[in-house]
């Protein structure tokens, strides 16, 4: 099974996720642990919150965590897709599910997820990191750490470093 | 000058392991062309059409000597022995090799430099008028602010990954505008409320490049403890909606237009609303460190000016010098003196190695040891006692920084053009000495009066040409090199867009062009009128009519 990242360890990706496509031609599982697309989630809601098992939700960039705000109490997962890491707006989305939705969840970042964003990525909110494949992910461990120092806040502590230094 | 803590330098030191790093698995293979490309664009790595290009920050223009003799020795020992000063206030090198970039990092952090965000889609080098602190038409000194910025943005983990560049500028001036505020992504115009408080008027939306466009006010009055607020939420707008899909649509100024100015603040509005008075509001003790560390320098009182008068009345050539390239100051007894970075023969902006070490020698002996950079690809030595100004022009003029052009037609801006840049359309650089030595006649050159010319060699605008008095522009037509003329642009006070003359023109024929603009303004223009009066008074037509007539 493939790994992920998760709170900066790497573990067994027990989340399937499902695209729009896919769920053109079947239907969503049974069994087992399944991210959706937000349109998905949205038109099947109900039947979804009636599995057994988790649903996730996943975000592409244009969709923003407003789209999904009623709906966050009940999910354990919201994904962000990255088709190409250049795209930065799911930085902002993380960010928003933190802090504006106060969401406690896990906030994976899926799609175009290299060892150098990481970091960026870590301090806007996410705290799962489904590498790309081709890439090692023992060697991506690293990218959550190249600086000691930040100087703005972040959603793990919102002081910028002047008031951390202070307190 | 700003002082590092360990922080500072520490972040500085890790930035370039972490770059160390990803060069590494570039080399090896391991990271790809597009990937490698956003990472090194972000540490200063453009690849170039001779080599790659390394833009070294100067944060709003400031250097110290040490800095300065640093600059000389990477310029000797990494490239070809000369650097270049770029209208963002940046220092570039022409000919570094890839596998030397980390070094040169690492050289550079030995002197608190760096080249952190001087490119790709991230908030860029924070900018701001080049006599900063010492400008007496300022109401206060905006460089205090600048580095408020400076250090929300660096590594802003939220804005790495923008849809295009974002280049911010503070200006402290009231009814002047010489840190182009009106041309930048957001411009920061510093206010004073009714109590004297410090507030800002923050546009968004001004850029040069393709679509140029000037900015429109958001902000009317933010206070500063809410200023980092404020820009957040500018940014977090553009971040989400900017366009990303065409790179040429990019740029914050589109979306404003598309928004229009109305909608555009009401969405940063209700962002502001939810950061104001988070724990990203500036406090009085963090504003004050940080104006700690650049308070004044231990001005001289005793000042004589006496020899100065009689030097200026015997020297025609230092009396020339002293109005020309030097400017009021703060406080009485000193004078801010521009190096002209413009001598006729060489690329506008360029300076060799050991030119830098003699710059810093006289920074150290003259100017409290700090040179600044400008816009206008020229440097600035900000703080000299009158009474040894002589001496200093002495020097200069051996140096060949005294050209007593600034301001002037022969003082032209102009970016590398097809001579270093995979970009380019057309030259650029030859076309500025081509004016310079038909404009070579010094009484000639003075009487014209302030005239900017500016020259790029392609539309991406790097020599702003669109807010030159005169602008040129090089444009390709069936791989031909051609250039395109416009008139009116200003970027002095409220910044304005140039206006197209016409068809665009050979290169042989650009001087001969730029002769007839300046006949139609000497016929026309009143006593003492600059041109950029003359053309906004009588207008296009007169000028077409002769330039094509
Ligand atoms: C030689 C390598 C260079 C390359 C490849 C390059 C590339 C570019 C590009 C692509 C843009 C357009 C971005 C946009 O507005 O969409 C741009 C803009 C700009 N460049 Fe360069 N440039 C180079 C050198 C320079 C130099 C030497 C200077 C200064 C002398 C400079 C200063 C600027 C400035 C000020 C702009 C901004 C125009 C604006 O306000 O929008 N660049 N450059
Ligand atoms: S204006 Fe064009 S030619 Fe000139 S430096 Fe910029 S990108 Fe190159």
């Amino acid at each position: 099974m493939a790994k992920v990242i998760v709170n900066g360890e790497i573990v067994e990706n027990t989340w399937q996720r499902l695209t729009s496509e896919e769920l053109d031609q079947q239907d969503v599982p049974a069994e087992g642990a399944v991210i959706v697309p937000l349109a998905y989630w949205l038109a099947h809601r109900d039947a979804l919150l009636e599995r057994a098992a988790p649903v996730g939700v996943c975000l592409e960039p244009g969709e923003e965590p407003t789209d999904l705000a009623a709906d966050l109490a009940a999910l354990p997962l919201v994904a962000v897709n990255f088709p190409a890491f250049k795209d930065g707006r799911g930085y902002s989305y993380a960010r928003e599910l933190r802090t504006r939705y106060g969401f406690e969840g896990e906030v994976r970042a899926v799609g175009d997820v290299l060892q150098d964003q990481l970091f960026y990525m870590h301090r806007v909110g996410f705290n799962a990191f489904e590498v790309r494949a081709d890439r090692d992910i023992e060697e991506a461990l690293n990218g959550l750490r190249p600086f000691s120092v930040t100087y703005q806040g972040d959603v793990h502590d919102e002081r910028p470093i002047y008031r951390r230094q202070s307190a | 000058m700003y002082v590092y803590q360990d922080y500072d330098q520490r972040l500085l030191e890790e930035r370039v392991a972490q770059y160390r790093d990803q060069t590494r698995r570039y080399l090896a293979g391991q990271l790809s062309e597009d990937e490698f490309l956003v990472l090194r664009l972000q540490n200063g790595l453009y690849i170039q059409r001779y080599a790659p290009m390394m833009r070294i920050s100067v944060p709003y223009g400031m250097l110290n000597s040490t800095q300065v003799r640093k600059l000389a020795s990477i310029t000797r020992d990494y490239d070809k022995g000369f650097c270049h000063v770029s209208t963002r206030q940046n220092i570039q090198l022409n000919w570094p090799e890839l596998a030397d970039t980390p070094d040169i990092l690492a050289e550079l952090a030995s002197v608190q430099m760096h080249a952190i965000q001087t490119s790709g889609n991230c908030i860029r080098n924070i900018t701001t008028d080049e006599y900063a602190g010492v400008n007496p038409r300022e109401i206060e000194d905006p460089r205090p602010w600048c580095e408020v910025i400076r250090q929300w943005a660096t590594f802003n983990p939220e804005f790495a990954y923008l849809p295009r560049k974002f280049k911010i500028a503070v200006n402290a001036v009231p009814d002047a505008d010489p840190a182009l505020i009106g041309v930048h992504d957001i411009g920061v115009q510093i206010v004073h409320d009714h109590n004297g408080e410090t507030g800002f008027q923050v546009w968004a939306g001004g850029g040069l490049g393709r679509t140029p466009m000037t900015g429109e006010v958001i902000g009317e009055f933010v206070a500063w403890p809410d200023l980092l607020a404020y820009l957040e939420a500018i940014l977090r707008v553009y971040n989400k909606y900017g366009n990303r899909d065409n790179k040429y649509k990019a740029r914050i100024k589109i979306l404003v237009k598309a928004l229009g100015a109305d909608k555009f603040r009401e969405l940063a509005e209700a962002e502001f609303a939810e950061l104001k008075g988070g724990a990203m509001t500036l406090t009085r003790e963090e504003v004050a460190r940080i104006k700690a560390c650049f308070v004044d320098p231990d001005y001289r009182t005793d000042v004589d000016t006496t020899a100065l008068h009689n030097a200026l009345d015997q020297h025609r050539a230092f009396n020339r010098w002293y109005h020309t390239n030097t400017r009021a100051h703060k406080k009485d007894g000193y004078r801010s003196v521009t190096l002209t970075l413009k001598k006729t023969g060489r690329i506008p902006g360029d300076i060799t190695d050991e030119q830098l070490e003699d710059v810093a020698d006289l920074a150290d002996r003259y100017a409290f040891s700090e040179v600044r950079t400008t816009h206008q690809q020229n440097m600035v030595l900000a703080d000299v006692a009158e009474d040894e100004l002589y001496d200093l022009w002495q020097q200069l003029d051996a140096l060949g920084f005294a050209t007593p052009n600034l301001g002037l037609i022969t003082d032209i801006v102009a970016c590398p053009g097809g001579d270093l840049c995979a970009l380019a359309n057309a030259k650029s650089v030859p076309i500025a000495e081509g004016i310079q030595r038909q404009f070579d006649d010094l009484d000639f050159v003075h009487d014209l009066g302030p005239l900017d010319v500016n020259i790029s060699g392609c539309m991406n605008a790097c020599g702003h040409h669109h807010i030159g008095h005169i602008g040129i522009l090089g444009v390709d037509k069936k791989g031909k090199e051609f250039y395109q003329i416009t008139l009116g642009g200003r970027g002095d006070r409220q910044s304005r867009i140039g206006e197209k003359m016409g068809p665009s023109f050979e290169s042989h024929e650009v001087t001969g062009v730029i002769g007839k603009i300046i006949s139609v303004y000497l016929d026309n223009r009143l006593e003492n009128e600059p041109f950029i009066s003359t053309y906004e008074r009588i207008g296009m037509d007169p000028f077409k009519e002769v330039v094509y007539g």
